[in-house]
């Protein structure tokens, strides 16, 4: 059980992060260095693509809640991809939905962002 | 779901300790999964149990005391899986309101949050000498 994490520089300031893999209590603490890497850098608009994520636990949702907060702070935003049934069923029964920008596909994500 | 699978031979126990920690949380979920696949549940409530049984285990891990070891006891009937989750310091699992998480709560009642959301029944015991246990159930539905 691994995550693999990517990150790429987009148009304007933004940053994509792909996630590949499972997100729980061992694998968290990389997407959460991942994305505290942006944030300490001064990056503030992110689009985390789940799109490969088999599964995500309280964990894993909890970095990305600390993400959210630590770039709204600065004005910014963290807008998600996630097509996985399952994935935004815990986001939804979670009410995360009503939290994060939840979309279909990246281009979305990134036209979306503040 | 198996429907060669004769209810009485559906039947049957299955315990795994797990050292408590986090690199050790997949091979519960895993277990659990194995033997939920043996029930009438679909791919998706198989996925449900999963999380639960990974975000029990977490708790444990997390705000376990002197917590060694988390035992996993998975009961199987026809009707339903019950699993009990065991370790030996006092847990965390405070209830939560129900009707949501807010934004500002932590990831641990997240964690219970989740389990109450997806399984049936969920009982939580605490005992200063013995430990923490979580008995949560799924049904089988139809």
């Amino acid at each position: 059980m691994d995550i693999k994490v990517n990150v790429r520089d987009s148009e304007g300031d933004a940053y994509i992060v792909d996630l590949t893999g499972e997100i729980d209590v061992y694998t968290s603490p990389k997407v959460k260095d991942a994305i505290t890497e942006l944030i300490d850098q001064e990056h503030y608009n992110l689009v985390i693509n789940l799109e490969k994520v088999r599964y995500i636990d309280s964990t894993g949702l909890g970095v990305l809640i600390g993400g959210l907060k630590r770039v709204r702070e600065h004005g910014g935003s963290v807008n998600l991809v996630c097509t996985n049934p399952q994935i935004k069923k815990i986001f939804d029964i979670t009410g995360l939905v009503k939290i994060f920008g939840i979309f279909d596909d990246e281009q979305s994500a990134m036209k979306a962002l503040v | 779901m198996n429907p060669a699978v004769a209810p009485e031979e559906t039947q049957g126990r299955v315990e795994v300790a797990i050292p408590a920690r986090a690199e050790w949380v997949a091979v519960a979920r895993l277990t659990v999964a194995a033997v939920a696949s043996r029930l009438r549940f679909s791919i998706e409530e198989i996925e449900d149990i999963k999380l639960a049984i990974a975000e029990a285990c977490t708790n444990a891990i997390q705000h376990g005391v002197a917590t060694d070891t988390i035992s996993i006891a998975c009961e199987v009937t026809a009707a339903d899986l019950r699993i009990t989750v065991r370790d030996h310091g006092i847990g965390r699992l405070a209830p939560v309101d129900e009707t949501g998480f807010k934004e500002d709560g932590r990831s641990e009642e997240l964690g219970i949050f989740l389990i109450r959301a997806l399984m049936d029944s969920v009982e939580y015991r605490v005992d200063s000498r013995e430990g923490t246990e979580l008995v949560m159930v799924k049904r089988v539905v139809g």
